[in-house]
C-alpha cells in the first residue's frame, strides 16, 4: 500500500536527527510556497536538487512521483495563462494568453516541484512512523500526530479489506462498466468500507481501553541530537534563511 | 460456597443491542479463582458481548455484575477492573495498534505506570516467555496472522493479569500455532474464559464447558454418545478421547 521506498538509504541526510529533518522540511517549504521572485526561486530549485543528491535518491524512483505532481500542475497550464488579466502574449482563438498568466503558471511549477523534492529528500527518507515520533516531540498537536500514525497502520487494513471485497464481486462476475449498475455498486463498496472503518475504528478504541488506555502514547525510544544534527540544523536553516532574504529584501533586484 | 474466592459475577444480567432483539436474558456467571472455563454457543448467541460486559465496554440494561467482589457501575469502576482484566480480542488487527512489536506489549505497562524502562523490560521478558525472542523491532502489520495473534497474546500477559478473557484464540491459526497457544495457557497460572468452536482445543485447555444458547449460560457437564467423523485410524472401532470432556451438543438446561 505504502511502500516507504525510500527509508532504506545509507546517506548524510538518512543519518540526520528525524526532528532537524522536519523542522527544516517545514521552514523550507514554507519560505518557498510564499515567495514568487525568480531571483529567490531559481536558488531554492537549486538548493532542493542537491538535497536529493545528498539524499542520495536514485533519479529512476525520483522521476516518477515528480511526473505523479506535475500532471495535476498540467491542469493549471490549461486554465491560468488565459485567466490571468495582464498584458495579451498569443491567442489561440478566441482566447488571449497573458505574460502574468504564464508567470504566474511558471511560478507554481518551480515552487511545487521545489517543495515536494525537498519533503522527498527530508521527509520520505523516514518511516512514516518515525516522522509521527518526531512531530510528537516537536510539540505539535497531539490529534495530528495521532491521526497521521493511526491513519499509515489501518490504510493496510482497509486496503486488505477493499480487497476482499473486490475480489468477492470478481468471483460473482461483477465486471464494471459504464452503466448505473456499475456505478451503484462501487458506492455499496465505498459505503461498506466507510461503515467497516467505523467499526474497526471502535474495536480498537476498545482494545486500548481494555489495556487501560487514558489518553497518553508514551515513547520507548528516544531522539538523540548529536553536534553534527546541531551543525546541520544550523546550517540548513541559515540556506532556508538565505532564500527568504533575496525574496522579500531587494539585495538582488 | 466459599465468596472469597469468586473473581466475577453477573447475576440477572440483560442486554440488547439498540433496534435488535435482547441479546442476554436474565443471565448469569460465575468465574471462581483458578477456573479454566471454554464457552460455546452458536455465532451471534451473545459470547462476545458477554466479555464486552465483564470489561465495561458496553453497559447491562438491567442486572448485577460484580468483579473481584466490588459492583461495578461506572467507567471508574471498570477502569481499574481493566488493569487486571486481560481481554484477547478476535482479530489481531484490533489489539495491535504501535508501529513495533516492543511498544505494543510495553503499552499495557506503561498504562499501568510503569517507567519506560520497566516497561521496556517487562515486555521483553514476555516476548521471550512466548518464544518470541527477536520480535521487538519487528513492524506488527507485517506480521503474519499467527504472529499477530502471539503478539497479542504477549500485549495482554504483559499487564499481568489475574484473569484472562479470550476471544476465539484460534480461529484462523493453523495447528502448530494453536499448539503453542495450548502449551501457553497450561502454563500460565490465571483463571480465565474462552470461546471457541474448536472443540479439541477446548477439551485441552478447560476444566469446565459451559454453551451459551437464547441468551443464557448452561453448564455442560453430561457426556453425550454420539457419532463423529475422524481424521485417524481406527475411527470405527469403539474408542474414548482422553479428553475431559468431548462432546458437547444438544444444549439443554441443568
Amino acid at each position: 500500500m505504502i511502500e516507504e521506498g525510500f527509508v532504506h538509504g545509507d546517506s548524510v541526510i538518512h543519518r540526520l536527527d528525524p526532528r532537524v529533518r522536519t523542522v527544516v522540511a517545514g521552514a523550507f517549504s514554507i519560505v518557498v510556497a510564499t515567495s514568487d521572485r525568480f531571483v529567490a526561486l531559481v536558488p531554492a530549485v537549486i538548493v532542493a536538487v542537491s538535497f536529493l543528491l545528498l539524499a542520495r535518491l536514485s533519479f529512476r524512483s525520483v522521476m516518477p512521483r515528480l511526473l505523479m505532481v506535475n500532471g495535476l500542475i498540467l491542469l493549471l497550464w490549461f486554465f491560468l495563462p488565459f485567466t490571468s488579466e495582464g498584458e495579451p502574449l498569443f491567442t489561440l482563438g478566441s482566447l488571449k494568453g497573458t505574460m502574468e498568466g504564464i508567470m504566474y503558471s511558471t511560478t507554481i511549477t518551480v515552487k511545487s516541484n521545489t517543495i515536494i523534492m525537498t519533503l522527498m529528500a527530508f521527509v520520505a527518507t523516514m518511516p512514516i512512523f518515525t516522522l509521527g515520533r518526531a512531530l510528537r516531540s516537536l510539540h505539535m498537536p497531539h490529534k495530528i500526530v495521532h491521526l497521521i500514525s493511526f491513519a499509515y497502520r489501518y490504510i493496510h487494513v482497509i486496503h486488505a479489506e477493499y480487497g476482499r471485497m473486490i475480489n468477492a464481486m470478481k468471483i460473482r462476475g461483477f465486471c464494471p462498466r459504464n452503466n448505473l449498475y456499475t456505478y451503484k455498486t462501487y458506492a455499496y463498496l465505498v459505503g461498506m468500507l466507510l461503515v467497516k472503518s467505523y467499526d474497526r475504528a471502535s474495536r480498537v478504541r476498545a482494545a486500548m481501553l481494555c489495556r487501560g488506555f487514558k489518553g497518553n502514547f508514551y515513547d520507548l525510544s528516544e531522539f538523540f541530537m548529536k553536534t553534527s544534527d546541531r551543525l546541520a540544523l544550523v546550517l540548513l536553516l541559515l540556506v532556508t534563511a538565505c532564500i527568504g532574504l533575496l525574496q522579500w529584501t531587494r539585495i538582488i533586484y | 460456597m466459599d465468596e472469597n474466592n469468586l473473581l466475577i459475577k453477573l447475576e440477572g444480567v440483560s442486554f440488547g443491542y439498540p433496534g435488535g432483539k435482547p441479546v442476554l436474558k436474565e443471565l448469569f456467571f460465575e468465574l471462581r479463582a483458578g477456573e479454566k472455563i471454554g464457552l460455546i454457543g452458536p455465532n451471534g448467541s451473545g459470547k462476545t458481548t458477554l466479555f464486552h460486559l465483564i470489561m465495561g465496554l458496553l453497559r447491562p440494561l438491567s442486572g448485577k455484575i460484580e468483579i473481584f467482589r466490588h459492583p461495578m457501575k461506572d467507567e471508574k469502576d471498570f477502569r481499574a477492573v481493566r488493569q487486571r482484566i486481560g481481554l484477547l480480542f478476535q482479530d489481531a488487527d484490533d489489539q495491535l495498534f504501535s508501529p513495533t512489536v516492543l511498544e505494543d506489549v510495553a503499552f499495557g505497562p506503561l498504562n499501568q505506570g510503569k517507567s519506560v524502562a520497566e516497561a521496556k523490560h517487562i515486555a521483553k521478558e514476555t516476548l521471550h516467555s512466548l518464544g518470541l525472542e527477536g520480535f521487538e523491532s519487528r513492524i506488527t502489520h507485517k506480521l503474519s496472522g499467527g504472529e499477530k495473534k502471539l503478539v497479542s497474546l504477549a500485549t495482554v500477559l504483559a499487564m499481568k493479569p489475574e484473569v484472562l478473557l479470550l476471544d476465539e484464540p484460534t480461529t484462523g491459526l493453523d495447528s502448530e500455532t494453536t499448539e503453542r497457544i495450548i502449551a501457553i495457557l497450561k502454563e500460565v497460572d490465571i483463571s480465565y474464559v474462552f470461546i471457541s468452536h474448536n472443540m479439541d482445543f477446548i477439551a485441552q485447555t478447560t476444566d469446565k464447558i459451559y454453551g451459551m444458547m437464547d441468551g443464557q449460560i448452561f453448564l455442560e457437564e453430561e457426556k453425550i454418545p454420539h457419532t463423529h467423523a475422524h481424521a485417524h485410524g481406527y475411527g470405527k472401532v469403539p474408542h474414548t478421547h482422553s479428553y475431559r470432556n468431548n462432546a458437547v451438543r444438544n444444549l439443554k438446561k441443568p
